[in-house]
């Protein structure tokens, strides 16, 4: 029983690495950027839907939705200020201004409002813990996992049967050749970021509503986790994301189940090492020919 | 004759960096050296050979490693363990913390073989991350609450090293194994093609720039009374990374020109606690986004000097895909 | 040619170095220029310095420590001390040991402050031990809780003090009110492995749990930062415990409480004076927190007046209520005020001798007395939550 529960555990956990995974996959399968500065929307998101709630006194749905928007925008922004010039540029130097902008936003945060967590109002969504044979499931987990799913294939969709996703392949396989085609490439690239930025804002949202606090450095953790959990699945791949997300999840709880929760982070280090070698491109890095 | 003109420089170098150690160790001799310029001091030396030691296996080898604060924290830790657990002299310390460093490099240097780019980032991140989260589990160290650890580095020990660390780098940047590394970093599948052993330099790059950052973990550790896993953290070796592409990738002088600048930035902006980082982070973009081959680009100091066109470690500047 | 390459370099090398050497020779004219005539204690101005984790992994309690400095220096200087004001040079540690012994050295000996105040944790602390006794600058730190902060090996380190009670205390008054008033035998330990604070509480509470009868069934580790414990909780409920000890910080502590409580792990769970903060009671929720109690300093509901007053004071500039690290701040500004009114003088080792000699000294945390150690000796009062409000339980004094 003790094992279910802790896979059920598991499983809660890692679709939040998941949902954060979604959009840094996504990112980076077009444009091949590793962006750190991921992390840090997810924590603004988190933060407006958290002072939409407060202040404005939204409910759920709006303070979703203005927090997607707010980091749709801030993502076009970071990504015409700091990545745009540099597309030319040594990915090194791209991961460097990425490692800035996150160190910025962070530290931009902390001197508006002071380094202090903040909890999200309990009353925003409901929670009921369902009990079967003794494993308690939060309907809140529930929640999260579904809406998990939905967005996975919401972004598989949008990726594969929609003209702007078509824009974002070609993008992703030739930048140069799509421009050519007659493809706005730096359209596509901002769209590329909005989309992946609303969907961390979504995550921070939804991880303020199930975790309750939020702080301002709350991005880097879970950012990397989710980018751990994006190279398990082979980055690029939006299923790949899903699957790496809810690994990381299982393993860390069985590990933490066992009586080393110390070495849980370690043990997802190794596994991803391990994985790494055995499989370089990831999971699904090689069945799918076609990234995103 | 000939022999001299050649040498000439590297003599003169050397006498100047002698020099420069002499009139250092007589200022803190004499007092005239306040402990906060001494401090600043070693912390920039530490930092410079950091700097020194990635730049072998990114600027050099154009292995894509953030985990450099792993062999860091290696050689830390090995030092204090020698120095202080088992009470033997801070030079077997230094010397414990290199050679365990350079085993940490072996064991990631495999890896390195069979993964490129971005995948390779990521595990050797992964790699920093577990060598913290062991120490923290390690009561022998202290766990996370770490070790105290005596003073004992020391201007002369700090010089040596650091005179050992640029030396060997630099010579062996110019060697036929250097040579090598450059041809791995600008087109592997090429090299190997030229019969170059890639497998093996990529290994040697690895292990002899980890041994150096291990260097600098024992000076570290007998410099700052304390250490603990959390100063290991993933940050550092972005502090690291962002000294050798900052200074120009490829450019010896340029990660240690950043570095040094850097330790200076750092210091002088404690004065403003509550912008610090906020500036820190805009200087970091700015310089990014204006030079984005980083401050020295790929020349070194010394060839703002020299007219001729030196063949060069440097990439070139078209090579937007060369490193990682 | 080969040569000729490493000339280049060494010669960047020794360039770089002569940079250097020139920065610093500016930096010295600036410092010499930007300290004020005879160090802190000349003038009309007493500096005295803050070495804080005002940012990286735990600026939240540097700050907040801040936050009640700022205020308990506010009223200081509405008065004066001894017809001087008092002025704080705040220095960042990033929260990492290196960084808090660069600060010490700068304010030591580039601000000339008198003391220093800091650094939030124990391990930063320890990183300016060393600088303080050989500079002969007192430092006190607010919420430095490790035994070894002020002793090291049986010696007391003669220029550093704190605030705060030291670990093993707390961890025997819940110990024994575990025992005795809650009557349970069978306790699970959760400890934050990052925290010399928590591990130090878990060992002195395990020591006198287990020596009054008791037994300890689990003992679990949980690393600052981390958001979701499920895992472990559940591990703790399969080993069926009567009672937990969670000695940690409030922001990890809430998730913890209300994670527990949804696995229906409805136990007593008892903490130390780092669950106090308003901040708890949003993150675990009212009703989880039912059934917890906490050893502390004191209740922000007493309504003995000094506490009142602070906490007054605190909400006007604030806008919020205090926790126990703004308490911490503000107190120790406080106890350094009153050992620099008392040597008379601001010089360094005089104020350490006042320091030592503190003696039933008034504050917001409690009365108290410095004791051989250089730890304050105070009594702790244990608290129940009830529906989100501190109640006052009982009074241990040491």
């Amino acid at each position: 029983m003790e094992l279910i529960q802790q896979l059920v555990n598991g499983i809660s956990l890692g679709s939040i690495y998941a949902l954060i995974a979604l959009g840094y996959t996504m990112v980076y399968g077009i444009v091949r950027l590793i962006n750190f500065a991921h992390g840090d929307v997810f924590m603004i998101g988190s933060f407006v839907g958290f002072y939409a709630v407060t202040m404005l006194h939204v409910g759920f749905v709006p303070a979703l939705l203005l927090a997607m928007a707010s980091c749709a925008v801030l993502g076009m922004i970071i990504e015409r200020i700091a990545y745009k010039p540099l597309r030319n540029a040594a990915r090194i130097a791209v991961l460097i201004t990425a490692i800035g902008v996150s160190l910025l936003i962070e530290y931009v945060t902390i001197y508006l409002r002071g380094a202090q967590p903040e909890a999200y109002p309990s009353t925003l969504m409901p929670d009921r813990n369902l009990e079967l044979f003794g494993v308690v499931i939060s309907s809140q987990s529930l929640f999260i996992l579904g809406t998990s799913l939905v967005l996975m294939v919401l972004l598989q969709f949008i990726v594969h049967r929609t003209k702007i996703g078509k824009a974002m392949r070609a993008v992703s396989h030739d930048a140069e050749a799509a421009r050519l085609m007659g493809i706005n490439v730096d359209n596509t690239i901002s769209a590329t970021f909005a989309i992946g930025s609303a969907l961390a804002g979504a995550a921070g949202v939804i991880f303020g509503i199930y975790y309750t606090k939020i702080e301002p450095l709350m991005g880097i953790l879970p950012g990397l986790k989710a980018f751990v959990a994006a190279v398990l699945g082979g980055i690029g791949i939006i299923p790949g994301a899903m699957v790496g997300g809810l690994l990381l999840g299982v393993i860390e709880s069985l590990v933490s189940g066992l009586g080393y929760s110390l070495w849980r982070d370690g043990a997802a280090f190794v596994i991803l090492i391990l994985i790494l070698i055995f499989r370089p491109a990831g999971l699904f890095g090689k069945n799918v020919r076609e990234k995103v | 004759m000939a022999t001299w003109k050649r040498t000439r420089g590297f003599w003169v170098s050397v006498i100047l960096a002698f020099a420069f150690f002499a009139v250092v160790e007589w200022l803190i001799a004499s007092g005239t050296l306040n402990v906060f310029y001494v401090n600043t001091l070693f912390f920039m030396a530490i930092n410079v050979m950091l700097a020194a030691s990635l730049h072998l296996i990114i600027g050099i080898t154009g292995q894509f490693s953030i985990g450099h604060a792993g062999f860091f924290a290696v050689g830390a830790y090995a030092s204090a363990v020698m120095t202080m657990k088992l009470q033997l002299p801070f030079a077997v310390g230094v010397l414990t913390a290199g050679v365990a460093a350079a085993l940490a490099g072996l064991i990631i240097g495999v890896p390195s073989l069979r993964l490129k780019g971005d995948y390779l980032a990521i595990a050797t991140l992964g790699f920093g991350e577990i060598v913290r989260i062991a120490l923290l589990n390690i009561d022998y160290v202290g766990g996370a609450s770490g070790m105290t650890v005596t003073h004992m580095t020391t201007w002369p020990w700090v010089f040596a090293c650091l005179f050992a660390t640029i030396l060997v780098i630099a010579n062996f940047t110019n060697s036929t194994h250097g040579r090598a590394c450059i041809s791995i970093r600008e087109d592997e599948i090429a090299a190997d093609a030229m019969g170059i052993n890639t497998t093996y330099y990529k290994v040697a790059a690895f292990v002899i720039g980890s041994f150096f950052a291990g260097i600098a973990g024992a000076l570290y550790a007998h410099h700052f009374y304390i250490i603990q896993p959390s100063n290991f953290g993933f940050l550092k070796s972005f502090d690291i990374l962002i000294f050798v592409v900052l200074g120009g990738l490829g450019s010896l002088s340029g990660a240690v020109v950043a570095a040094v600048l850097l330790t200076i930035v750092s210091t002088f902006l404690q004065n403003y606690p509550e912008t610090r980082m906020i500036i820190y982070s805009i200087v970091l973009i700015l310089v990014m986004l204006y030079r984005p081959t980083g401050l020295m680009g790929t020349k070194e100091l010394s060839s703002l000097f020299k007219w001729r066109k030196a063949a060069q470690g440097g990439m070139n500047h078209g090579g937007k895909n060369t490193v990682a | 040619m080969k040569k000729k390459r490493t000339a280049g370099v060494f010669f960047s090398l020794v360039l770089t170095a002569g940079l250097l050497a020139g920065c610093g020779g500016n930096q010295q004219g600036g410092g010499s220029s930007g300290g004020n005539s005879g160090g802190g204690g000349g003038g009309d101005v007493i500096k005295i310095g803050a070495n804080l984790e005002l940012s990286g992994g735990v600026a939240s309690y540097g700050q907040s420590i801040a936050e009640g400095l700022d205020l308990a220096l506010e009223e200081i200087n509405k008065e004066g001390i001894n017809g001087k004001k008092l002025e704080l040079v705040k220095v960042d540690n990033k929260s990492e040991a290196a960084e808090a012994t660069n600060g010490a050295i700068k304010l030591i000996s580039q601000d000339k402050v008198v003391a220093i105040i800091g650094s939030a944790t124990s391990t930063n602390t320890l990183a300016q031990v060393q600088i303080a006794n050989d500079n002969k600058v007192p430092i006190i730190t607010p919420s430095g809780t490790s035994e070894t902060v002020t002793v090291k090996d049986g010696k007391v380190n003669e220029f550093v003090f704190r605030t705060c009670f030291i670990d093993p205390f707390q961890g025997t008054v819940a110990a024994k009110f575990a025992l005795n008033d809650l009557k349970v035998k069978k306790a699970a330990v959760l400890i934050d492995s990052a925290s010399d604070y928590s591990k130090g509480l878990a060992a002195s509470f395990k020591e006198t749990f287990t020596a009054g009868g008791g037994q300890i069934v689990a003992e679990e580790a949980y690393v600052a930062k981390d958001t979701d414990f499920r895992a472990t909780l559940t591990r703790i409920k399969s080993k069926n415990p009567e009672f937990i000890f969670l000695p940690g910080y409030y922001e990890e502590v809430g998730l913890i409480v209300k994670q527990a409580r949804e696995l229906g792990l409805n136990v007593p769970i008892m903490g130390g004076d780092g669950w106090d903060s308003p901040k708890l009671v949003e993150i675990a929720g009212k009703d989880a927190l039912n059934n917890t109690y906490i050893t502390n300093h004191y209740s922000s509901g007493d309504p003995d007046p000094k506490i009142q007053e602070f906490v007054k004071a605190f909400k006007a500039k604030y806008n919020k209520a205090p926790d126990a690290f703004n308490a911490l701040g503000y107190d120790t500004a406080y106890f350094l005020v009153d050992a620099i009114k008392r040597a008379g003088s601001a010089d360094p080792v005089k104020i350490k001798d006042s320091l030592a000699q503190t003696k039933d000294l008034q504050l917001v945390t409690g009365t108290f007395t410095v004791d051989q150690n250089h730890n304050p000796v105070k009594s702790a009062i244990i608290l129940e939550y009830k529906d989100g409000q501190q109640q006052f339980k009982t009074k241990v004094n040491p």
